[in-house]
């Protein structure tokens, strides 16, 4: 049989023991965090050398085989969800960070590094690596890169596109392309590894990535904030901005959120308040104690009702508990938790709020929502039980009208999770058919024969 | 087919727990299996993923699922940092009994649980006799930890350095015991474990010796059998059921303030699933809730009840911690073993991922000693750097899994209990 052929040719490549075959193994990659259906590969293979993944590339492209590159399968929109019959690429034996350069502050890794680890890395040597995803202690680098993943650090620090300083990349035929390079000015051709952010492995294969590093800020200063109303607490994050302070962090919550992580921690959250939010400044110490003043004032000024200034790094860690407890709070109240991330302009925020309450009332659905006020990436996160099967209709029409609330205010389907399987079909509502139409054009041509990634981001049910 | 149609309605209970997972991946970052494999299999996203897989009958290699399964220490790690709070060890374990009943035990597993384990007095007898004569099968290896290796190449000894049965078991040197409440004015009841009664007897006797000089009374009753968590975690819920009622029916006799181990690993049976797991005559159920109530670590109490005075004379010989699995995860006692080291007068070190598990995982051991040699040599180079002399910890499971570690090492530590620092002196 032709299967037991390419069996060997991808262990000539790898080695026997890092292709797996077996059902059980083939089934534990079928699926990621997405709330989709899982899709069994047909083969699971794990390169752990740069040639052999370029091999396994060329391989996958010359017999035509879908291949889907997988990190931490940590991913919420299905774009580590394999294709039917294809071939899972796992990155984790790709996972050593090469260089950290602390004179031209940059590091070359490999695409199967854990971000977390890396930002520790970069610590010891007195950098700052600042993107971090919710999932950092798990997910990779080279996953970052393919999604752009944010954080809560977005509005002062940006995202993973920001941190690109370039990379190598396998193209289908097994060629090494090179893009960008280690200074901090580079124009030499198109801007290839631009391109590669966010495109969620549906145009090459990443092989080592260049990454930007910054010094880390000296002093940080962390409150958190009260207030009686959503309105009160969107226009006091205007107005912090509109005073030319931008803090390094600048979460909210809702009250339903509030009421969770109370139930859940019980570290004294009031749960009768409407919204409640939580401020971070950093930079130089004397910089810091001013924008700190001025915050406190702001919030003041907008009818917070309550306000808490972490005095030592124990206070700090608590009030940062409260938003790393956000969703594993919410997480714990259903089965089923579909976490969204519709983006909105930070000024379109208290109308995004009201917006999901209506969806919530109107569709009988419960929704508790947290997220990065200051850069308007919101997470109305659905709670319910995937088995019952009326509610799910109902979360599935809600969605739908979350993103049409989100694209009529100028705002976006993904603030970071991306497009993968689970947001295709809304692709062209925000962009254009010509968008779409350019973006396959390209597509077919780089892959010609579809093998990358197939169905994410660019849907392939109105391929025509 | 039919046969899995039948096993798929069994995993279909499971489907109420299962469903709880949000397949985050976030246990990626604390399975110490998956640490060293990089497998999605030996995660538990993965192994619930697989068994929800069998529930809906996704998947037919029902044999394949079983042998993933095993591949797990039971250490809990990802149930203590799970976000969406699903109760994996339940899950776990419900999934082993429903395989056994599906597959069988296997014959030697027959043999340990049901003709060995169930039957406290072959039990003891046969390991007095084997205490005599492992010495014509074994060598010492390392004086300072006691361990020992085989004298030929045998199969299911391999290369191991092992602590081999105690020459007087505890329940020869103490066979049973009714002393009053002293000074203290309290009485507490004394559940040995296998481990410590036939492998560290002196454990049993520093746990006495201490309970003595604090004026507390003890009960110890004669006859005492294993917990069952080696036959549970084999899916054996029958000798599971059979042993707990056998050791209930010991307790309730007595009378008693709190039931103390000197075993994180009986503590957490006792305590979490006594009561969960225990399928047997029902009319025993009031009273495992009542004992599991009264059921504490030994550090627990002499730290949270007795208020334990630090005692005279500050040594210089210098302890780190690991924490077992079953008293950090399972019940979240980190504090008081590292306050009774103190007490004890040792300088305290604490060590680079004291709360990862050392790898034994009881049975995991002996079916994949490969993996558990990575990540036993992993807590043993952690154990080293921390610089300290001595390897404290509180369960007897974790010491024989540290002893082999640092012996294969040739670490020069040794290894204790805490209640044998304190119990001896062993820092003044």
């Amino acid at each position: 049989m032709g299967a037991e052929k390419l069996i060997k040719d991808f262990e000539a490549i790898v080695g026997a023991e890092n292709v797996m075959s077996s059902e059980t193994d083939r089934h534990a990659y079928s699926y990621d965090a997405a709330v989709l259906d899982p899709v069994v590969p047909a083969l699971v293979v794990r390169p752990d050398t740069s040639e052999a993944l370029g091999l396994t590339t060329k391989l996958c492209n010359e017999h035509g085989i879908p291949l889907t590159v997988r990190g931490a399968g940590t991913n919420l929109s299905g774009g580590t969800i394999p294709h039917p019959g294809g071939v899972v690429v796992l990155t984790n034996g790709l996972n050593r960070i090469l260089e950290i350069n602390e004179e031209d502050m940059y590091a070359v890794v490999e695409p199967g590094v854990v971000t977390a680890t890396f930002a520790a890395a970069a610590a010891k040597k007195g950098l700052f690596y600042p993107p971090d995803p919710g999932s950092q202690t798990v997910s990779t680098l080279g996953g970052n890169v393919a999604e752009n993943a944010g954080g809560l650090r977005g509005l002062k620090y940006g995202v993973t596109k920001d941190y690109v300083m370039g990379m190598d990349f396998w193209d289908v035929n097994g060629e090494l392309i090179k893009t960008g390079s280690r200074t901090v000015k580079c124009v030499t051709g198109y801007n290839l590894a631009g391109l590669m952010v966010a495109s969620e492995g549906t145009l090459g294969v990443f092989d080592k990535i260049i990454l930007k590093l910054v010094p880390p800020a000296q002093a940080a200063k962390s409150m958190m904030a009260i207030f009686p109303s959503m309105k009160a607490a969107s226009e006091t994050v205007a107005a912090i901005i509109a005073n030319k302070i931008v803090p390094a962090t600048l979460e909210m919550m809702d009250n339903f959120t509030i009421r969770a992580v109370e139930k859940f921690r019980g570290a004294g959250l009031p749960v009768d308040a409407a919204a409640l939010l939580l401020i971070e400044v950093d930079g130089h110490p004397a910089q810091v104690e001013d924008e700190a003043a001025i915050v406190e004032k702001i919030c003041k000024a907008n009818g917070a009702t309550e306000l808490k200034v972490a005095k030592d790094a124990a206070e700090r860690d608590a009030v940062w508990q409260a938003r790393r407890d956000a969703l594993p709070a919410l997480a714990k109240l259903k089965p089923t938790c579909v976490l969204e991330d519709a983006t909105v302009p930070r000024s379109k925020i208290p109308a995004m709020i009201e917006a999901l309450e209506d969806i919530s009332k109107k569709l009988d659905l419960t929704i508790g929502t947290f997220g990065h006020a200051g850069d308007g990436n919101l997470h109305p996160t659905i709670l319910t039980d995937k088995r019952d099967k009326a509610e799910w209709a109902r979360v599935e029409k809600g969605i739908d009208m979350i993103f049409d609330k989100a694209l009529a205010m100028g705002g976006t389907l993904s603030g970071e999770h991306g497009i993968g399987l689970a947001k295709a079909k809304y692709l062209e509502q925000e962009t254009s058919r010509g968008t779409l139409e350019y973006a396959r054009r390209m597509k077919s041509v780089l892959d010609p024969k579809g093998i990358l990634n197939p169905g994410k981001i660019l849907s392939l049910q109105d391929l025509g | 087919m039919a046969d899995i149609k039948k096993l798929a309605e069994l995993f279909k209970e499971l489907d109420d727990q299962l469903v709880g997972c949000m397949k985050c991946g976030m246990c990626q970052a604390v399975c110490p299996v998956f640490g060293q494999t990089g497998r999605e299999t030996d995660v538990t996203r993965g192994k619930l993923a697989l068994l929800d897989g069998l529930a809906n009958e996704m998947l037919t290699d029902a044999e394949g699922v079983n042998e993933q399964l095993n591949r797990c220490l039971l250490c809990g790690t990802c149930q203590s940092n799970c976000p969406s709070g699903v109760k994996i060890m339940d899950i776990f374990l419900k999934a082993r009994a429903i395989m056994t009943g599906y597959f069988g035990l296997s014959p030697i597993k027959q043999a340990i649980f049901r003709g060995l384990l169930s039957n406290p007095k072959l039990f003891n007898s046969l390991m007095g006799m084997g205490s005599k004569f492992q010495g014509l099968f074994t060598k010492k290896v390392d004086d300072l930890l006691g361990s020992s290796c085989a004298r030929f190449n045998a199969p299911v000894i391999k290369d191991r350095h092992f602590n081999t049965l105690a020459a007087k078991p505890l329940h020869k040197i103490v066979p049973e015991m009714d002393s009053p409440a002293g000074s203290s004015g309290l009485k507490v009841a004394f559940y040995t474990g296998c481990v410590i009664d036939k492998i560290f007897p002196h454990i049993g006797e520093a746990v006495l010796d201490v309970l003595n000089r604090e004026g507390v009374g003890v009960y110890l009753p004669a006859n005492q059998a294993c917990c069952g968590i080696p036959a549970l975690a084999s899916g054996d819920t029958k000798t599971f059921d059979k042993l707990v009622a056998h050791n209930i029916r010991l307790f309730v006799e007595g009378d008693f303030d709190y039931l103390i181990t000197a075993c994180a690993t009986c503590t957490a049976t006792l305590k979490e699933l006594w009561p969960r797991m225990f399928s047997g005559d029902s009319s025993l159920k009031y009273d495992i809730e009542q004992l599991e109530k009264k059921t504490m670590d030994i550090s627990q109490f002499l730290v949270d009840v007795l208020k334990l005075e630090p005692i005279e004379g500050n040594g210089d010989r210098t302890v780190t911690y690991h924490d077992p699995c079953h008293l950090k995860n399972s019940l979240g006692v980190t504090s008081q073993p590292r306050a009774m080291i103190q007490a004890a007068g040792c300088t305290f070190k604490e060590m680079d991922e004291a709360g990862t598990c050392c790898g034994c995982g009881g049975s995991f051991n002996i079916a994949h000693y490969d993996l558990s040699k990575k990540i036993g040599s992993r807590k043993a180079e952690n154990i080293m750097n921390s610089g300290a002399q001595t390897l404290a910890t509180s369960c007897p499971a974790c010491m024989l899994q540290i002893t082999d570690m640092l012996s294969q090492k040739e670490a020069g530590m040794d290894v204790k209990h805490v209640i044998e620092l304190y119990a001896d002196g062993l820092c003044k």
